[in-house]
């Protein structure tokens, strides 16, 4: 069987504001509404939705012969259920055609895997039930956020009853061999894991619209002539890519649309390969040998491994501090709480952190809302001491915290006039918080 | 190359910066005649010749030279006219000075004039002989680029320039609008702005002075080179011991207590951070012309009982504050460059800086803030007390990356600068 695995992965942070150590213990919101909701919009206008229309037309024109993979954070469907529900509606459409496969991963896009594994099932359950209640499907195959993978977390996932796992083809734990078959768990042989070919994977999310590349333009005559110069007794090429991809990390006008509307037909018509899920190939193929990642890999950077967002003292830090509050959340019921903690593990705000200036750095610094690593951590730490403030004044149960701008605003207007005056300063600051104060805080689900 | 000081007379940063570089340009064997209005003798030759200005027969035969005294000797001293000297040395100069004052006499052909070499209230007359000296070495003497630094000098530069024909390099240390402000003297802004109109190229401390320059001046840009200054390695270890005698964390400014360091901004954060955490205490150390009325806001706010004022600090006491430091804030209005947060971070203190400050466009391992924000400066102070990881992140880069800022490495930039003046 000669396979393409095209699978497409969405996600968005929630940004936070400025928050400053004047606001601990004393307001509680910490998102940046407006920059999330517009980039929401934005990426949903230039990607989510024309990209989706492009793979409904090419289910409807190929048929069984092509079909992709999701994966969505529960960040990201939240953000689209607040500010772009029209893109769910979509996703639905797409998932009627069944040509559509969606993964399992972590809600709030962490890296519980390597911390906690209570923690992470915890988050993937979520995801996993969000998903059920979108697309009224469970999904089978697992994909952890940032491709994370170990042994050990191969063996939490198999664990938890998924049969494969999608991971990065990292060079360092492949040696010699090709990620172009199909690999198991170097200690649970049961579950088998797809490796990215981040070389051609890259070449349509990174290298497209370069035209300093050699390969420049990229057509898809040329992608399938690749396709049909690998090695024939290949199995599987996984190209796993973010869907952002799509007409926004490549823009419309650099023909990618295009490209991805006339890939299918090429590679069906000038190769043997066509498109499948990790499903339906952890169904088909068997692992020609384990692979042994003692380390974790994540496809990040040049590296392949955690330091985009565990590579300092800042990071470090931050991460510890985070899963200290561990123990405290185990018997929080406080919707509110539950929500902020997990809109905090998002693997985003350590990537903000990194310093890693050099090479990889410019990839970084286009995603990053902060203007240095010191600024993002010292938001962070800010917002997570009031955090860790408010579990600790309540116990984790609700009705005891003041979490909503509306509420605060209330509680404003009752306190003592000397107190008021002594906050003067802040009153600027306070009156933009309430102005963009979203309606979000309504309880989701 | 004309200076106005040179090691160890000294009595602020440019005779340290001057040193710096020729010791840098010494170390890619470009030789350097170092002329100084008065030489003690004992000036360290390691890097360059130095020729005492005093010692120099004066010959009025030059024309320019002639009109250029004939206009300058008209201006006042005023008191801020150096660089990098804190007004406690200035008053100190200029009283001293003051004493002797002495009526201008005329200038005989064959006569030397014994400069001071100082910032007193002469100042004007002597940069003006100074002037004269440098066109009459500049005949004398072999070399090929004139290089001024700081308007003191530039008279002098141009002068030189116009004797023997050889490109001239004007180096702004601080611009009359760092010194100043808005409220400038204009006959200093004039021997500025002549000084770079005349030159064939012009360095600049920082991006920011560069800018100034280009756009305060009207100085072409084609001819305007940023580079930065970098400082002597020293070994600052035998601070470590040192510990404040209070319990609570230290915040320390250090500087002039002018409006251009922005010390007001110090006393709004520690009021924002004092709100929320009294077990900080605030240092503000140094004297100017703003420090009674930083007292006063002090005393209305109420943080007397954890906002210390030391005066001047002189020598050891300075390293002594920043080894008692837990941050070092410079919220500067404007500064050309500012060693001092280099200072902290070798003693490794970590620094909040300003954004509008010519060393934030070279540290990387630092906080930048807009002076005008307190609200960010408060929150990256307390940050640096609270939050560890920042603690480690700068212990761990910020020593190193001032370590690597490197006189060599500037001076190569300024070879580069003096290429482009002789071969074109």
């Amino acid at each position: 069987m000669n396979a393409i695995c095209l699978s497409f992965h969405l996600h968005q942070p929630f940004r936070l504001r400025t928050y400053r150590f004047f606001d601990i213990g004393d307001n509680h919101y910490y998102y940046d509404e407006f920059q999330n909701r517009s980039i929401i919009k934005r990426v949903a206008t230039r990607s989510y939705l024309p990209a989706n229309q492009v793979l409904l037309e090419l289910i409807e024109r190929h048929g069984k012969q092509f079909r992709v993979s999701f994966s969505m954070s529960g960040s990201v469907i939240e953000q689209l259920e607040m500010y772009a529900p029209e893109v769910i509606e979509s996703f639905k459409t797409l998932a009627k055609t069944g040509n559509i496969e969606f993964l399992a991963g972590t809600y709030s896009h962490s890296l519980a895997s390597l911390r906690s594994k209570e923690e992470f099932e915890r988050q993937v359950k979520l995801h996993s039930d969000k998903i059920k209640q979108l697309f009224n499907v469970k999904p089978t195959a697992f994909r952890n956020s940032e491709l994370l993978y170990s042994d050990k977390i191969g063996t939490m996932v198999a664990d938890m009853g998924y049969n494969v796992i999608l991971t990065e083809g990292a060079k360092h734990v492949l040696g010699w061999k090709s990620p172009n078959f199909m690999y198991c768990n170097d200690v649970n042989p049961k579950l088998k894991v797809l490796m990215r070919n981040f070389q051609m994977s890259d070449d349509i999310a990174f290298r497209f619209s370069n035209k300093g590349w050699s390969e420049w333009p990229l057509t898809a005559d040329k992608f399938a002539g690749w396709v049909n110069a690998l090695d024939p007794k290949f199995e599987v090429i996984n190209l796993f890519m973010d869907y952002e991809t799509l007409g926004e990390h490549q823009w419309a006008d650099t023909g990618i649309f295009d490209f991805i509307r006339s890939l299918p037909a090429t590679i069906l018509k000038k190769t043997k390969y066509s498109f499948r899920t990790p499903s339906e190939l952890a169904a088909k193929l068997q692992p020609v040998s384990a692979v042994k990642v003692p380390y974790p890999i994540s496809w990040a950077d040049t590296e392949r491994d955690l330091t985009a967002w565990l590579g300092n003292d800042l990071q470090e830090d931050a991460f510890d501090n985070l899963y200290s509050l561990l123990p405290l959340l185990k018997d929080c019921s406080d919707p509110d709480l539950l929500r902020d903690w997990n809109y905090l593990q998002t693997s985003d705000h350590f990537y903000y952190m990194s310093t890693k200036w050099l090479a990889d750095g410019e990839v970084h610094k286009y995603f990053n809302p902060y203007p240095s690593p010191y600024e993002a951590y010292i938001n962070y730490m800010n917002v997570l001491s009031d955090f860790k403030l408010r579990i600790e004044r309540t116990g984790g149960k609700p009705g005891n915290v003041i979490n909503t701008p509306e509420v605060a605003a209330e509680a404003e207007s009752k306190k003592p006039a000397k107190a008021k005056k002594a906050e003067k300063h802040l009153s600027t600051k306070k009156t933009e918080t309430k102005k963009t104060a979203p309606k979000t805080k309504e309880k989701k689900k | 190359m004309f200076g106005w000081e040179f090691p160890p007379h000294i009595s602020g940063g440019l005779g340290t910066a001057c040193f710096g570089l020729t010791k840098g340009l010494a170390k890619y064997n470009t030789e350097v005649l170092f002329v100084v209005p008065k030489a003690y003798g004992d000036e360290s030759e390691e890097a360059v010749r130095i020729l005492n200005a005093s010692d120099v027969p004066i010959e009025i035969t030059n024309k320019v030279v002639q009109q250029f005294w004939d206009k300058i000797t008209l201006l006042e001293v005023g008191s801020n006219l150096v660089p990098y000297v804190g007004p406690e040395e200035f008053e100190k100069l200029s009283s001293k000075e003051s004493s002797k004052t002495e009526t201008r006499s005329e200038i005989l052909p064959g006569m030397r004039f014994e400069f001071s070499g100082k910032y007193g209230t002469n100042l004007m007359e002597e940069v003006a002989r100074y002037a004269l000296v440098g066109a009459v070495l500049a005949s004398k003497n072999e070399f090929d680029v004139i290089h001024a630094h700081d308007w003191l000098t530039y008279s002098a530069g141009v002068a030189a320039k116009h004797a023997t024909g050889k490109p001239l390099v004007v180096h702004m240390h601080a611009t009359e609008f760092d010194r100043s402000g808005e409220n400038i003297n204009h006959e200093v802004f004039q021997i500025e702005q002549m000084g770079m109109r005349e030159a064939d190229y012009v360095i600049a401390v920082s991006n920011l002075t560069r800018n100034t320059v280009i756009e305060r001046y009207g100085i072409d840009a084609k001819k305007v080179f940023a580079v930065h200054n970098a400082v002597e390695p020293a070994d600052k270890s035998d601070w470590h011991h040192v510990r404040a005698a209070v319990d609570e964390k230290i915040v320390t400014f250090l500087g002039r207590i002018t409006y251009q360091k922005g010390p007001e901004y110090f006393v709004e954060a520690a009021h924002k951070i004092l709100e929320r955490d009294p077990n900080v205490r605030f240092v503000m150390a140094g004297s100017g012309d703003m420090l009674n009325k930083m007292i006063h806001q002090v005393a209305r706010r109420r943080l007397g009982s954890r906002f210390h004022f030391t005066g001047f600090l002189r020598g050891d006491n300075v390293d002594r504050m920043y080894a008692m430091s837990d941050v070092y804030v410079m919220p500067s209005v404007s500064e050309p460059f500012g060693i001092a947060p280099l200072e902290a971070i070798r003693t490794n203190v970590p620094v909040v800086i300003s954004k509008q400050s010519g060393v934030s466009e070279i540290l990387v391992h630092a906080l930048k803030v807009d002076f005008w924000d307190t609200e960010a400066l408060a929150d990256s102070i307390y940050a640096l007390l609270n939050y560890k990881g920042l603690n480690k992140m700068f212990h761990r880069y910020g020593k190193a990356e001032v370590d690597n800022l490197k006189w060599e490495n500037a001076a190569l930039k300024v070879i580069d600068v003096y290429n482009k003046a002789v071969y074109g």
